[in-house]
């Protein structure tokens, strides 16, 4: 069973048709990466799965269990819509990391918010939040800043402070991690750091969805590849094949521009 | 007159004018943000409604604004308002409630729209997203035209004075006109300065304490 499926996706702002039916499944483990000029619609299906925006057709099912489907009848409850998020981990472009928290303030925040929700939270609530302390100086150690623990977002460098936002979305334990260009707002010199942060999360099984501009590290990292042009999925297939022996004239064309 | 005796009734006037700053802050500031939401909300009629009732209350005089508190409901509806200091606490208040409010929708605003993305990718409810992230992000960026505001409160209680209401200005103005003097009204302004000042003083700090962080 596909850990993702998405089925004729489709969004329009205004009259502007974004998305016109995007389908793809995704298998546990897989790294999909999403490629494609500005404007294509990736960012766009990014936020939909992602439930950022709503879209206006199609069906989004995880692990065989629909999460959205544009025609079933009512709206999802809010309590429905959070626990579909939750699935998915979302790693912003421009971090968005909360500026008035520390580091492993901005990491704990979300799960202990979520824990209070626990039937057992009153009762254990000490080692309940001790464990999520654990668990958030794991992660920042595996993304490399235990040194950084108490520092605030503006004293780290865009990097550090993308591979916190990193750190911040795996602690809700998310079936699928998604990346909106996590490197586009960084240095060249920067991009490195994250970049190996999500191979090691590549290496250890983690399934993700990878928008992004670095079409080497595309090439390299994913286990499947999209690419997207107004609105509709142009070519997938394994990378090898989209990125080296490209179908159509408008991915060579895009290909060729990097 | 001596020095003592005119401090005397400075000071006397000069509670009354602590008084109005102090309850008009303290109840302005919450409701300043009762009326953000309205004049936020989704839902068109009640922004349209609030939103002109804060045009309305900008573009009049505070002035007139308590006036009419104080004249009204004897005029209108027979039922005389006895209470002076009462009728200026509620032009003020319901004024700078306004004014305030302008300042929070400015406030919330300006914060991007990726911090209340981030909150609700990770679970948080709208309540979370608002008090946890959004709200102390507010604070420190609407601390500046606060201050200012509050400032030009301090000054402003002297218009309780038109409905005979003896603050400050109104007890030096007495002094001037029983006694023929000048130099109460001087002191008067030294009075306001140094409110100010500790206010400013205030302020300055706050914004200190707020500054661990940037964005």
């Amino acid at each position: 069973m596909s850990i993702l499926e998405v089925a004729n996706i489709k969004k329009k702002f205004g009259k502007t048709e974004v998305l016109k039916g995007i389908s793809f499944t995704l298998e546990q483990g897989e790294i999909l990466s999403i490629i494609g000029s500005s404007g294509s619609g990736k960012t766009t299906l990014l936020r939909c799965l992602t439930f950022l925006e709503r879209a206006d057709e199609g069906i989004i099912s995880v692990n065989g269990k629909t999460i959205f489907d544009s025609h079933a009848a009512g709206k999802p409850t809010v309590a429905e819509q959070r626990k579909a998020q939750l699935t998915f981990g979302l790693v912003f472009q421009n971090f968005n990391l909360f500026p008035q928290y520390n580091v492993l303030e901005n990491v704990t925040l979300a799960g202990k918010l979520l824990a209070k929700e626990r039937p057992d939270y009153r009762k254990n609530k000490k080692e309940i939040l001790k464990q999520i302390e654990e668990e958030a100086v794991e992660l920042i150690a595996r993304v490399g800043l235990s040194e950084k623990l108490i520092y605030y977002p503006c004293e780290l460098s865009g990097g550090q402070q993308q591979r916190v936002a990193i750190a911040r979305a795996l602690a809700l334990n998310p079936g699928i991690l998604c990346f909106d260009e996590p490197t586009s707002a960084l240095d060249p010199e920067l991009t490195g750091e994250v970049l190996s942060v999500m191979k090691s999360l590549a290496s250890q099984n983690m399934t993700m969805i990878i928008v992004t501009h670095e079409m080497a590290f595309a090439r390299d990292i994913s286990t499947k590849a999209i690419f997207m042009d107004q609105g509709v999925i142009a070519e997938m297939g394994a990378p090898s094949e989209l990125f080296d022996s490209p179908k159509s004239e408008r991915l060579r064309a895009f290909l060729s521009s990097y | 007159m001596s020095f003592a005796q005119v401090t005397a009734e400075l000071v006397n006037g000069f509670e009354t004018t602590v008084l109005i700053f102090v309850i008009t802050l303290v109840c302005a500031v919450p409701l300043g943000l009762l009326i953000t939401f309205g004049s936020m909300s989704k839902i068109k009629p009640i922004r349209w409604l609030v939103r002109t009732f804060v045009w309305i209350i900008r573009g009049t005089p505070l002035m007139l604004q308590v006036i009419i508190v104080f004249y009204g409901p004897g005029l209108v509806f027979e039922i005389p308002m006895t209470n002076r200091l009462l009728a200026v606490l509620i032009a003020f208040i319901i004024n700078y409630a306004a004014y305030f409010s302008e300042i929070y929708r400015g406030g919330i605003a300006s914060v991007p729209k990726g911090q209340y993305e981030a909150g609700q990718v990770l679970g948080m409810t709208k309540r979370q997203v608002f008090f946890r992230i959004i709200l102390k992000q507010v604070i420190k960026r609407i601390i500046p035209p606060m201050s200012n505001e509050i400032i030009t409160l301090v000054k402003d209680t002297s218009l309780a004075r038109v409905v005979a209401v003896l603050e400050l200005v109104k007890s030096a103005e007495d002094i001037v006109a029983g006694y023929g003097l000048i130099w109460p009204l001087f002191y008067v302004g030294a009075f306001y300065l140094l409110f100010c000042g500790i206010l400013t003083i205030l302020f300055g700090k706050i914004e200190k304490k707020l500054d661990y962080y940037k964005g």
